[in-house]
C-alpha cells in the first residue's frame, strides 16, 4: 500500500497541485494581458480605457468575470444544445491544456516531454474545432459563415507556422521545447564574435521565419487584422454571435490563452525564451521567469500594437498571403536551412 | 501493462469502441462525424500508450487537425437527409460483416502467426532500435529516409499527383472575370495612374 501511495498518489497530488498553481498564475496574467490589450488599444486612440474598476481599472478584467457567470446564458431554441455549450468548453480546455509543455524558466515546466513542440502544435491544431462547432451548432448563417472562415482561414496559417517550426528543428536537433530555449545559447552573435548576447537567439539567424511566424500567429489565433471570423461589420459576431455569458466568457478565455501560447511560442521560439538578453552580470542576477515574462509581454505589445493600428484584411488578400506568400517562402526556407546546416556542419544533427 | 497504463488503456479503448459504435448510430450525420472524431482522438490515445508518441501526434495533427474538419464542412453544408440514407442499411449487414471478419481474421494472423512458422516473427517488419537508445522520431527517420526513401518519395509523388489532379479538375478559367494582380497594382506609379488636367472653372473636362 506504501508502494502504490509513493508511486502513484503523492507525484500525482504533486503535479496535480503545480498544474493548479500554474493555472491561476496563468489565468490571473490572461486577465491583465486582456486589460493591457484594451488599454493599449484605447491609449493609440487618445482614449482612456477601462478606469473605474480600482486604482487605472486594474480590476476591469475581474469585474467582467462577475458580470459574465451571474448573467443568464441563453441558448437559442433551434439550436443543437448540447454542440454548443460544447464547443466552448473544447474552446478553452485546449486551450489551457497546451500550456502543459510551456516551459518558463529553466526546469519550471509542468510536462518536460520529448516532443513538446510537436504536442503544442496538435493541441493547437484542434482549436478550430470550438469555432466550427459553436458556429454551426448556433444554426445561424453569421455564426456559421464565421465559422467558415475561421477553419479556413487557422488551417491554412497552421501550414506555413509547421515550416516555421520545423526550420527551428532543424537549427535545434530536438523538439523538445527546453532543448529549444537552450540551443539559443550559442547561435550567430557568437560566430559574429559577440557571444553571450540576444544576437545568438534565433529572431536574428532566422529572421523571415521570425515574422512569417509573427504574421501567422496573428492569423491562427484571429487577431486584427485577420479576424475575420468575428468581423462585426459583416458577421455581427462571427461565430460567436449567439453567445452571452459565460459560454461566451469562455471563447474569450479561449481566444485570449491561445494567443497568450502564441507569444509564449515566439518568445521560445525566437527569443530565447527565459534567458537573459546580456549573458553576465547583472543581467543573470534576474531570475529566469521575469526574462521570460518580460519577453511575452514584449511580443503581446507587438500583438496590440498591432491591432491597434492596422486595417482588417479582406477575405481573399489573407489566403493570397497565406497560401501564395507565406507557404513558399516558409517551404524555401527551411530547404535553404537544411542546406546550410548540412554543408556548414551548424546543425546539432550534421552527421 | 500495470496499473495507470492498464487503466488508461481502458479508458481509451472503451471511449474508442463506443464512439465508433456511436459513428454509425447517431442520428445526425454531424453528430457521426463528431464521434468519428473522438474515435481518432482515442487511437491516439492508445498510440501514445503503445509509446509511438510520433504516430499519436501526427495521427491528431493530420487526421483530427486536417482531413476531419474538411469532412465536417463537406457533412455540415450537404444537409444530409441521414433517415432515408439508412432505410435499406440492414441489407448490406452481411456484406459488413464479412468485411470486419477478413480485418479480424488479419489482425489475428499479423499478431500470432509467429506461433505456426518460426520465420514469421522476422517477416513482420525490420526491428527499430529500443526508446532508451533512440528517440521514436530519430528512428522513424532514420528507417524512412535511408531504407524506404523509394517508397516514401513514391508516396509522396502519389498524393502530389492527386493534387493536381483536384486542382485541374476544378480549376475554370471564367472569360470576362476582373482579376486582382497585386504585382501590377504595386508596379503602379503616380506617372501611369493619374493624370493632372487643368480645369477651367464653369466647364467640365
Amino acid at each position: 500500500m506504501t508502494d502504490f501511495f509513493s508511486t502513484y498518489v503523492l507525484p500525482g497530488l504533486i503535479i496535480l497541485g503545480q498544474s493548479v498553481l500554474f493555472l491561476v498564475v496563468l489565468l490571473v496574467l490572461i486577465a491583465y494581458i486582456l486589460l493591457a490589450d484594451r488599454k493599449i488599444w484605447a491609449a493609440v486612440q487618445m482614449r482612456r480605457g477601462p478606469n473605474v474598476v480600482g486604482p487605472f481599472g486594474l480590476f476591469q478584467s475581474f469585474a467582467d468575470l462577475l458580470k459574465f457567470i451571474i448573467k443568464e446564458p441563453t441558448i437559442p431554441a433551434s439550436s443543437d444544445k448540447f454542440v454548443f455549450l460544447l464547443a466552448p468548453l473544447i474552446a478553452v480546455t485546449l486551450a489551457l491544456a497546451t500550456f502543459a509543455v510551456v516551459p518558463v524558466a529553466d526546469g519550471w515546466v509542468i510536462a518536460n516531454i520529448n516532443i513538446g513542440i510537436l504536442y503544442v502544435f496538435a493541441i493547437s491544431s484542434l482549436e478550430v474545432y470550438g469555432v466550427i462547432m459553436g458556429g454551426w451548432a448556433s444554426n445561424s448563417k453569421y455564426a456559421f459563415l464565421g465559422a467558415l472562415r475561421s477553419a479556413a482561414q487557422m488551417v491554412s496559417y497552421e501550414v506555413s507556422i509547421g515550416f516555421v517550426i520545423v526550420t527551428v528543428l532543424l537549427c535545434v536537433g530536438s523538439l523538445n521545447l527546453s532543448d529549444i530555449v537552450v540551443a539559443q545559447e550559442n547561435g550567430l552573435g557568437t560566430m559574429l564574435g559577440l557571444p553571450n548576447t540576444f544576437l545568438d537567439w534565433h529572431w536574428l539567424s532566422l529572421f523571415p521565419m521570425f515574422i512569417v511566424f509573427f504574421i501567422s500567429a496573428l492569423a491562427e489565433t484571429n487577431r486584427p487584422p485577420f479576424d475575420l471570423p468575428e468581423a462585426e461589420s459583416e458577421l455581427v459576431a462571427g461565430f460567436m454571435v449567439e453567445y452571452g455569458s459565460t459560454p461566451y466568457m469562455m471563447f474569450m478565455l479561449g481566444e485570449y490563452a491561445a494567443i497568450t501560447l502564441m507569444c509564449c511560442l515566439t518568445t521560445i521560439l525566437f527569443l530565447g525564451g527565459w534567458l537573459p538578453p546580456f549573458n553576465f552580470a547583472p543581467f543573470t542576477w534576474v531570475p529566469g521567469i521575469i526574462w521570460f515574462l518580460a519577453k511575452v509581454a514584449l511580443v503581446f505589445f507587438m500583438f496590440a500594437m498591432v491591432k491597434a493600428f492596422v486595417p482588417r484584411y479582406r477575405y481573399d488578400q489573407l489566403m493570397r498571403l497565406g497560401w501564395k506568400v507565406f507557404l513558399p517562402l516558409s517551404l524555401a526556407m527551411v530547404v535553404i536551412v537544411a542546406f546550410v546546416l548540412q554543408l556548414t556542419g551548424w546543425g546539432a544533427l550534421a552527421t | 501493462m500495470l496499473g495507470l497504463q492498464a487503466f488508461f488503456f481502458y479508458i481509451f479503448a472503451f471511449i474508442a469502441v463506443g464512439a465508433a459504435m456511436m459513428v454509425v448510430l447517431a442520428r445526425n450525420p454531424v453528430h457521426s462525424v463528431l464521434f468519428l472524431i473522438l474515435t481518432f482522438v482515442a487511437a491516439a490515445g492508445l498510440f501514445l500508450l503503445a509509446g509511438a508518441e510520433f504516430l499519436a501526434l501526427i495521427l491528431i495533427v493530420v487526421y483530427v487537425g486536417a482531413v476531419a474538419i474538411l469532412f465536417l464542412f463537406v457533412v455540415m453544408m450537404l444537409d444530409l437527409d441521414f433517415g432515408r440514407m439508412k432505410q435499406g442499411a440492414m441489407k448490406y449487414a452481411p456484406f459488413g460483416l464479412i468485411i470486419g471478419l477478413v480485418l479480424l481474421a488479419e489482425l489475428v494472423i499479423a499478431g500470432t502467426g509467429s506461433a505456426y512458422h518460426p520465420a514469421l516473427a522476422t517477416a513482420t517488419a525490420m526491428p527499430t532500435p529500443p526508446l532508451t537508445e533512440m528517440s521514436n522520431i530519430q528512428a522513424l527517420g532514420h528507417v524512412l529516409y535511408t531504407r524506404y526513401i523509394f517508397f516514401f518519395q513514391l508516396a509522396g509523388l502519389i498524393l502530389f499527383v492527386a493534387m493536381v489532379g483536384a486542382i485541374v479538375l476544378t480549376l475554370r478559367h471564367k472569360q470576362g472575370l476582373k482579376r486582382q494582380s497585386i504585382p501590377a497594382q504595386v508596379a503602379r506609379t503616380p506617372a501611369t495612374a493619374i493624370e493632372i488636367r487643368k480645369v477651367e472653372s464653369g466647364r467640365g473636362i
